[in-house]
Parts: C-alpha cells; sequence; structure tokens
C-alpha cells in the first residue's frame, strides 16, 4: 500500500484516493512544424520510459482532494516516497541509484 | 538424459526411487559461447532448446540471476489462449497454443497441458460486440472458437451468476475449446532438461551485471561469475528489461508493475473450465488440486518489488464474488506477485536492436506463459538466421516509431 501526501492541498490517503499518472518530467518535442519532429523523437517521447529500478520521478492526480496533478519521486524498490512537489517545479535533488541489483 | 516412462518409473519404484539422476546440470561457465541468453524464464529456456534442436546451435548458456523458473513463469496462473483480434497475434499465439498439444512428448516431460475450455466472458455490450467480431477474426484464421449466449454459458459454468440484477449481467461468452491451462513450473523444468540434453549450459545463481560492447556490436556480458565472451547476446528477462537493457545503453518503452494472484482453500470439483471477466478484472480455474487459482488486472504504478498491492487484490475478490456468490465463504491460502514487463500495444516484442547481435524478447506483460513455446521456436529462428522469423517480424521494436503497432489492448480488452 502507497502513502502519499498532496503537495498542493495536503490531503493525505493511499494509492486508492489518488490516480497514478506515469512517469513525470517527459518533454514533449517542440515544434510550430509537427512534420518536422523526427520519428526518433516522437517515439521515445510516446513510448520510451526509464522504468528504473530505484528512484522514480512520477506524477499522481489528487483524485479525492483538490484535484491538482502533482509530482512524486518514489523508489520502486522498496515502494518509498522521497519527495511530493508540485507541477512546474524541478525534481528535489536526490542521490542517483539507477540501481539497487540488476 | 535418460528418458521418463512407465519403465523408468517402475525400475525406479523397485529402486526406492533412489537412481533418478539429475533432471539438468549446475555447469560452470565457460569463456564462451555463440549464444548468451539472459534470464531463465519459460521464453529464455524455449528459446535455447529451439535454438539447439532447430537451428542446431549448442553452444548456448543461459543465465538467470536466481533459479530457473523463478519470474513471472512460476508465478502465473498458467491460462493458455490464441483467441487474439490481430492477424498477426492470432499467428504466433495459435502456433504457441498448438505446440502445447504436443510439448508433453516433445520434451519427454509431462507439463500437464489441459484443453479444458475457455470462456472469456461478455459482461457488457461493448463486450457482445468485440466479441463477436473476435469470433469472425478466429474464424478467418481457422481457429475452433465460437459465440455463446447466456443459457450456454451457464450450462457450462452451472455456479455462475446469472441474475438480471447483477450489475454487470451475464450476457454471453467467447468460448474457446482447447483453451486451457499446463503446469507452469514443468514448461519450465521440461524445457531446461530438453535444453540441457542437447548440450545447452544453464547457469542459476548467475545474474548479469553488465553488457560488452565493440563499436555497434556486443562483444562479451559481465557476470556475477565473471566475464562471458560472445557475439549474441539474448535478453529474455521480463520484469528486469529495461534495467539490462539499459546494461547496453538501449532505452526500452517498457514499464514494470506488479501483478498478483491468489488461490483458495482446495474444494470439491466446482469449475471445469477456464473463466475469464475483463469488464470487471477477474478470472479463475480450478487446480488439479482442487485450488480455485484466480488472478485480475495488474497494479497501476511501476515496482519491482514482487509484491503487490492490497486493494488490487481486493478489487479482484470483489469481481470474482460478483460472479460467483457461492465462493464468499470460502478461505484464501496464499497469494503472490510477479513483475510484469507492459509494452505500449501491449503486444510483445522479439526483436533485433541497433546494436548487432544485441536480441530482445519481451513485452509479454501480463499474458506470456500461453506464448512461451511459439515465442522460443521463433525467436531461436530469428537469432540463428539473423533476421525475424515471419511471426516475429509484425513484433520488431521499430512498430512504434513506424506507428505499426499491434493494439491488443483496446481491441482484448483482458489481461492473460
Ligand atoms: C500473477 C501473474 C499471472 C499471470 N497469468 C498468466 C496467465 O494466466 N497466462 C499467461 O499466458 N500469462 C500469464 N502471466 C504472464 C506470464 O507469467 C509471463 O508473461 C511469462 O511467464 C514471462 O516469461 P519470461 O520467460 O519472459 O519471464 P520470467 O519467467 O520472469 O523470466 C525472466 C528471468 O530473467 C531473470 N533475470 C532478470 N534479470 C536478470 C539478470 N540481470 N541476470 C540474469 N537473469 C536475470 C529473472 O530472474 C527471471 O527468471 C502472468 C503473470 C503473473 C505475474
Ligand atoms: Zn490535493
Amino acid at each position: 500500500m502507497l502513502l502519499l501526501i498532496c503537495p498542493v492541498c495536503g490531503a493525505e490517503g493511499d494509492e486508492t484516493d489518488f490516480q497514478y499518472g506515469g512517469e513525470a518530467h517527459i518533454a514533449r518535442p517542440a515544434s510550430s512544424t509537427p512534420e518536422a519532429v523526427s520519428e526518433a523523437d516522437q517515439y521515445a517521447y510516446l513510448h520510451v520510459r526509464a522504468n528504473p529500478k530505484g528512484l522514480h520521478h512520477e506524477q499522481w492526480l489528487c483524485a479525492r482532494g483538490c484535484g491538482k496533478w502533482f509530482n512524486a519521486t518514489r523508489d520502486t524498490v522498496t515502494m518509498e516516497f522521497k519527495a511530493f512537489y508540485k507541477m512546474g517545479e524541478k525534481p528535489p535533488r536526490t542521490p542517483r541509484t539507477r540501481s539497487a541489483k540488476p | 538424459m535418460s528418458r521418463y516412462s512407465i519403465v523408468s518409473l517402475a525400475r525406479n519404484a523397485l529402486n526406492y526411487h533412489k537412481g533418478w539422476e539429475e533432471a539438468w546440470r549446475s555447469p560452470e561457465p565457460q569463456p564462451e559461447y555463440d549464444v548468451v541468453i539472459i534470464g531463465a524464464g519459460g521464453h529464455g529456456l524455449a528459446t535455447a532448446y529451439y535454438l539447439a534442436k532447430e537451428q542446431g546451435v549448442t553452444n548456448v548458456a543461459v543465465l538467470e540471476k536466481g533459479w530457473l523458473g523463478g519470474g513471472n513463469t512460476g508465478r502465473n496462473t498458467t491460462i493458455i489462449r490464441s483467441n487474439y483480434l490481430q492477424p498477426e497475434s492470432i499467428a504466433l499465439y495459435e502456433l504457441a497454443r498448438s505446440l502445447y498439444e504436443t510439448l508433453s512428448q516433445e520434451l519427454n516431460f509431462n507439463i500437464m497441458f489441459s484443453p479444458r475450455g475457455l470462456l472469456n466472458l461478455c459482461l457488457t455490450e461493448h463486450e457482445v460486440r468485440v466479441f463477436r467480431r473476435i469470433v469472425e477474426a478466429n474464424r478467418i484464421a481457422g481457429l475452433d472458437v465460437r459465440f455463446l449466449d447466456a443459457a450456454q454459458v451457464k450450462q457450462k459454468v452451472p455456479i455462475i451468476n446469472n441474475s438480471r440484477a447483477a450489475r454487470y449481467p451475464l450476457l454471453g461468452a467467447l468460448y474457446q475449446p482447447r483453451g486451457g491451462t499446463a503446469r507452469h513450473d514443468a514448461v519450465a523444468w521440461g524445457y531446461a532438461r530438453a535444453a540441457d540434453a542437447l548440450g545447452v549450459d544453464i547457469i542459476q545463481n548467475c545474474a548479469v551485471t553488465g553488457i560488452e560492447r565493440r563499436r555497434d556490436a556486443v562483444s562479451a556480458v559481465e557476470t556475477v561469475k565473471g566475464k562471458i565472451k560472445t557475439k549474441k547476446v539474448a535478453v529474455v528477462a521480463a520484469g528486469h528489461t529495461s534495467v539490462v537493457m539499459d546494461m547496453a545503453g538501449v532505452r526500452m518503452p517498457i514499464e514494470s508493475v506488479a501483478l498478483q494472484a491468489f488461490v483458495s482453500e482446495p474444494v470439491k470439483p466446482m469449475l471445469d473450465v477456464v473463466v475469464m471477466a475483463g469488464a470487471v478484472h477477474g478470472y479463475v480455474s480450478q487446480s488439479d488440486k482442487g485450488e480455485l487459482v484466480i488472478g485480475g488486472g495488474a497494479d497501476a504504478y511501476n515496482n519491482y518489488s514482487q509484491r503487490g498491492s492490497p486493494p488490487a487484490l481486493e478489487h479482484t475478490a470483489a469481481a470474482l464474488l460478483e460472479l460467483f456468490p457461492c465462493f464468499s465463504r470460502m478461505r484464501m491460502l496464499r497469494q503472490w506477485g510477479g513483475i510484469v514487463d507492459m509494452s505500449p500495444d501491449r503486444s510483445p516484442i522479439m526483436s533485433e536492436t541497433d546494436v548487432k547481435g544485441l536480441y530482445v524478447n519481451c513485452g509479454w506483460g501480463t499474458g506470456g506463459f500461453k506464448a512461451i513455446p511459439g515465442s522460443g521456436f521463433v525467436f531461436a529462428d530469428t537469432i540463428a538466421n539473423e533476421r525475424p522469423h515471419p511471426i516475429a517480424e509484425p513484433f520488431g521494436i521499430n512498430r512504434f516509431a513506424a506507428g505499426r503497432i499491434v493494439d491488443e489492448s483496446t481491441a482484448a480488452a483482458v489481461a492473460h
């Protein structure tokens, strides 16, 4: 069971009170002419995911609280949240743990 | 390998069963192999077996960080079916299903294939339309798949709740008479024993920690048992695909999430078909021991813990109780989770990569047990001949950039 705290309204709850929104900080390849975006960039944007074994920056929706999306940093092995932060903010500095044991 | 038979059983019985030899060796790794397979799940082991048997490539190692079959292959609910919608999927899953029919004989190992029939229930009008379409798609491909109305379903599954007052009333089902189950461990063990007999080295407790590249080609793998040279690496690591491919510098369109299952106490026979209900996220079959084997939907979020969360279990239990009110007082014996590798279109990836000699087989997600023989067969052919087998070709990793997805997520709307 995950325990979350919304950084916008302060609501606390478990994963049934919130909704998962996948990896955070994925920027859409910007272009005023969509056809100028390469297939590789579009593929990376749509489908490629870091999927780390360790710290993951991800998006959550405060579904039963204020209704806002926010970001969180969670360890995908221990399920422990290391930080909750608002949309538009940079992830807090955390030690690079791109891997527990493979 | 000494053959298993009624004669060997009798001979060993007279000897108080002290004479059985080990089913496979536990060799130390050689310095170099023609092909190194990372991951001794069903798909890795089947690939090794067909490399040796069909392609004559026997200088092969299968490296496993834990014990063989200890990943999702030993954690799944063993449902086998081929009633998919897209022609590419039908070709792949029906090849696998048909190989399962004779796999016990092929491997000289009883994998307990039980084609007891499989029902995908329709609980919404949308499902009725989708499943009727699947019936036609399957019949064009020559599969025996039929549509049953609610009364026919009730006949096959007398314990099902067909009350018109149900929140999701029973409207019919997609029925595949030759769908069913098999013993999951036996599939891993049977392939391991047969591959070992053909000379494949299966090396357990041997985690791969790095993949070495010389320019654009693989040259070796680093393991906890030292470096192993090879020109071909096949990554078949399911939930750990992203982690292992990252060692070769390849980023993947995969997300790892937990999928759980649980079994009840054993009871008298009450259900002799597999029943799946995609609309409510639950499915069930009864094992030979009498336990109900129950599964449902995956957890939503990325997870490497091999443990699922209680809300997902509760959701599955609620779905099953709605369909089978008579389960309500049964006790559940045990529950577990596996880390499944989800691809964007919910279809597998069996593919060459931009790195020469690096092959990947993953994305089986919640439903790859049923595909093991077919996947191993076409993937071995792909590796040996350095071009995709025709059945594997639509499942190349380049399909996402090209927009040629094999969409089974919206098509089938069911897991497994
Ligand atoms: C609860 C549950 C129910 C399921 N139900 C069904 C079902 O009813 N029907 C169906 O068809 N499918 C089902 N599935 C899916 C099915 O189990 C999988 O798709 C299938 O078993 C995948 O096989 P695999 O060989 O690819 O992976 P695995 O069996 O997981 O094998 C991968 C192996 O790679 C090893 N590995 C990982 N990293 C490394 C490393 N660095 N070095 C060395 N080895 C490594 C792992 O230890 C593991 O043994 C279910 C899955 C789960 C979890
Ligand atoms: Zn909030």
